[in-house]
């Protein structure tokens, strides 16, 4: 690097060819050879990255923009040429979204309240596996790839239409409807430990068990997880095992010692990625409300007002536990 | 005898060679019953892991068998309570009315190429702006990397409608107006050149994803920005002492390590894209793809039903049930099969390329 500015430098200032260089052309060309390596590889980085900028400006940040401003008007579409006129009217559409509209705070809270209750248990749930995915056994090859089936099960258009699926529904709700009659595992364990009170150890129970009732669900998304942390843990080099193992470390202080500092960065990876996933999948109501309103509606001043205090809020989230969990985050390098 | 016994014990591999039973308990009290401990719990350990993955790839796999199975059925089967996941009158019916209704051999072939195209536009994009984003420092870097974030972070959800008219009225800086107004008269009197319609083609789309605006293309680049950013200093500046430009520099030499983080790319952006409804919906309907065709399946069967067989008549919910099951298995069979071929390359290729987040 430190001889190639040199000549770079000695060159440009005394205007003599060094021997290694190939011969000067002139022009436009040779202008560009002449420029000093910062200036160079900042004109190749921008080359580089030019697909991103032409695209993030035509097609994200104008029709971003557009968006935040019908959230602050009073849409109206002209069909012929279908282009919106707007009319200014400041915050009426989010006082709208917040306290007129009978669904949104009620949804909003309600999907939080899932969201805080799905995370944990998809980080534990994929961790988990990928620890599992990640020893020796036979047949590791068939179960990994059936681990990964849900990337494929759980993607667009895929959810919707098992979601859709209103006969399929019924029946499984008519399913565990007589199931409570009789009672599943779940059921017996709970009644059998008997939750009274409202204790710590109670609601951990009481959520375990709720976990492992939607055992399904956690696992049909939690696919990319189980990727990104059987990566990590593929990147843990064996020496440190070995050596603790001479030490006589056990595998569970293995575990926390060796294994959980070294996987953390990507349990904050994850734990965005889960975050951010769960409230923009299709499924969401608050999501489908805001589509819903769009097409259904054809409320776009209300739709886009919803979009933006909801993405604010996802931000926020995201932020916190971001900033929570990068303190606790150890780095290796 | 009794030294060399348990020096043998506590060497990893040691299997115990097939002895009596004699000499096995022998073997356990001279290791003060370690032997057995060790091994109990080590085989205790594997039913465990055994009955656990064996449950969970249950439960991932059953609801896939399950569809199987009913796509097998014939009508009467559903309503038959003796019948319980293997057809009595096993039929291929149902494949056959799903490959009409979904026009599936034309809709395979078109969602084929399409998502072959755009994934490779998308992947070959963002290899770019992920290498640009690690190996060169420029102003305003860390700027334009949040402007990546920023594209992870917003759904696209929220500007789907604005960009729809923005393709409706498609103009770069009103320079297409004015070109247009220059080579073509208006073909009747009173019409306005304006911009461009560019809805019903496929154009739009493939014009986001070559610059990096498809379906969860920031994610792309955040993976082959953190692949490229751990490859070492020294190639690169080795490269370029012995004369190689950067762009060389870029294809010749880091490109062809990057080979399992891009394949991987690749194939994530295939599968998502193939699955995709929301910007197919938007800007392909009109290529017939797969996402959308399975999407309006029992809408179409109402309609075959009604166009066939009279107004008044309807399919029933377990048909229709059938009928939706069949086409989510034919619209998922390619990609099982590209996923089965490419197994071994998906799956290690992605815990072997070392994405560090």
């Amino acid at each position: 690097m430190e001889t190639v500015k040199t000549v770079e430098t000695t060159d440009s200032r005394q205007g003599k060819k060094p021997l290694s260089m190939p011969p000067q052309k002139g022009g436009l060309a040779g202008k560009i050879q002449n420029l000093p390596m910062n200036t160079k590889n900042a004109i190749a980085g921008y080359l580089f990255i030019s697909p991103f900028i032409i695209g993030f400006l035509a097609f994200m940040f104008f029709p971003m923009l557009e968006s935040v401003r019908m959230s602050f008007s009073e849409v109206t579409m002209d069909l012929a040429t279908a282009r919106f006129s707007l009319a200014f009217t400041g915050f009426e559409n989010y006082r709208w979204v917040f306290r007129v509209d009978p669904e949104f705070m009620r949804l909003l809270t309600e999907e939080l309240r899932n969201m805080a209750f799905s995370v944990p248990a998809v980080i534990v749930f994929s961790f988990f596996v990928a620890l599992i995915l990640n020893q020796k056994f036979k047949f590791r090859g068939v179960v990994r790839s059936v681990f990964f089936l849900p990337v494929i099960l759980s993607a667009g258009v895929m959810l919707g239409l098992e979601n859709s699926n209103a006969l399929l529904r019924d029946m499984q709700d008519l399913v565990r409807e007589s199931n409570a009659m009789t009672s599943t595992i779940t059921g017996v364990l709970e009644d059998l430990i008997g939750r009274t009170g409202f204790t710590f150890m109670d609601v951990l129970l009481e959520y375990v068990f709720a976990t492992i009732n939607r055992i399904y669900d956690i696992a049909l998304i939690s696919g990319i997880q189980i990727i990104i942390f059987l990566s990590g843990l593929q990147t843990i080099s064996p020496s440190m095992y070995e050596a603790s193992k001479i030490e006589g470390a056990t595998a569970w202080e293995n575990f926390w010692k060796i294994t959980f500092p070294m996987i953390s960065s990507l349990i904050l990876v994850n734990v965005i990625y889960s975050v951010i996933d769960y409230f923009v999948r299709s499924d969401n109501r608050v999501m489908a409300k805001v589509t819903g309103a769009i097409s259904g509606d054809v409320a776009y001043g209300h739709s886009f007002a919803m979009a933006w205090s909801y993405f604010g809020i996802v931000i926020v989230i995201v932020g916190i536990l971001a900033l929570i969990i990068s303190r606790k985050v150890y780095y290796y390098e | 005898m009794n030294n060399d016994r348990t020096a043998a014990l506590t060497k990893k591999n040691y299997k115990p060679k097939r002895s009596s039973f004699k000499e096995l308990l022998q073997r356990n009290r001279d290791s003060g019953g370690y032997l057995f401990r060790k091994n109990v719990g080590h085989w205790f350990f594997v039913f465990v892991r055994g009955v656990l993955l064996f449950g969970l790839c249950f439960l991932i796999l059953q609801p896939l068998l399950n569809k199987i199975a009913l796509s097998f059925m014939s009508e009467a089967d559903i309503f038959d309570p003796t019948v319980h996941n293997i057809p009595r009158e096993f039929t291929t019916d149902n494949y056959t009315m799903t490959a009409l209704l979904m026009t599936y051999w034309m809709s395979l072939r078109n969602t084929f190429f399409l998502t072959l195209v755009i994934a490779f536009l998308q992947v070959a994009a963002c290899t770019f702006v992920g290498y640009g984003f690690a190996r060169f420092k420029f102003p305003l870097k860390n700027f334009w990397f949040g402007c990546v974030m920023v594209l992870i972070l917003v759904p696209p959800q929220t500007i789907l409608s604005t960009l729809y008219l923005h393709f409706y009225n498609f103009d770069v800086f009103g320079i297409i107006t004015f070109f247009r107004g220059l080579f073509f008269t208006p073909a009747q009197e009173g019409d306005v050149l304006g911009p461009l319609n560019l809805l019903g083609s496929p154009l739009p789309y493939l014009m986001m994803s070559a610059t990096c605006m498809g379906l969860k293309n920031g994610l792309y680049i955040y993976m082959i920005r953190q692949y490229f950013r751990n490859v070492p200093k020294d190639i690169e500046e080795a490269a370029y002492v012995d004369g190689c430009g950067k762009f060389k520099t870029f294809y010749a030499i880091m490109l062809p390590d990057a080979k399992a983080i891009i394949v991987s790319c690749f194939l994530f952006s295939f599968v998502w894209q193939w699955t995709d409804s929301l910007f197919s919906n938007l800007f392909l309907r009109s290529m017939n793809v797969l996402s959308s065709t399975v999407g309006t399946l029992d809408e179409s069967l109402t309609d075959y039903f009604i166009s066939n067989y009279g107004r008044n008549a309807f399919p029933s919910l377990g048909y229709q049930q059938q009928i939706v099951a069949t086409g989510m298995l034919m619209f998922i069979a390619p990609l099982i099969l590209l996923y089965l071929v490419a197994q071994k390359g998906f799956v290690e290729s992605i815990s072997q390329s070392g994405i560090k987040m």
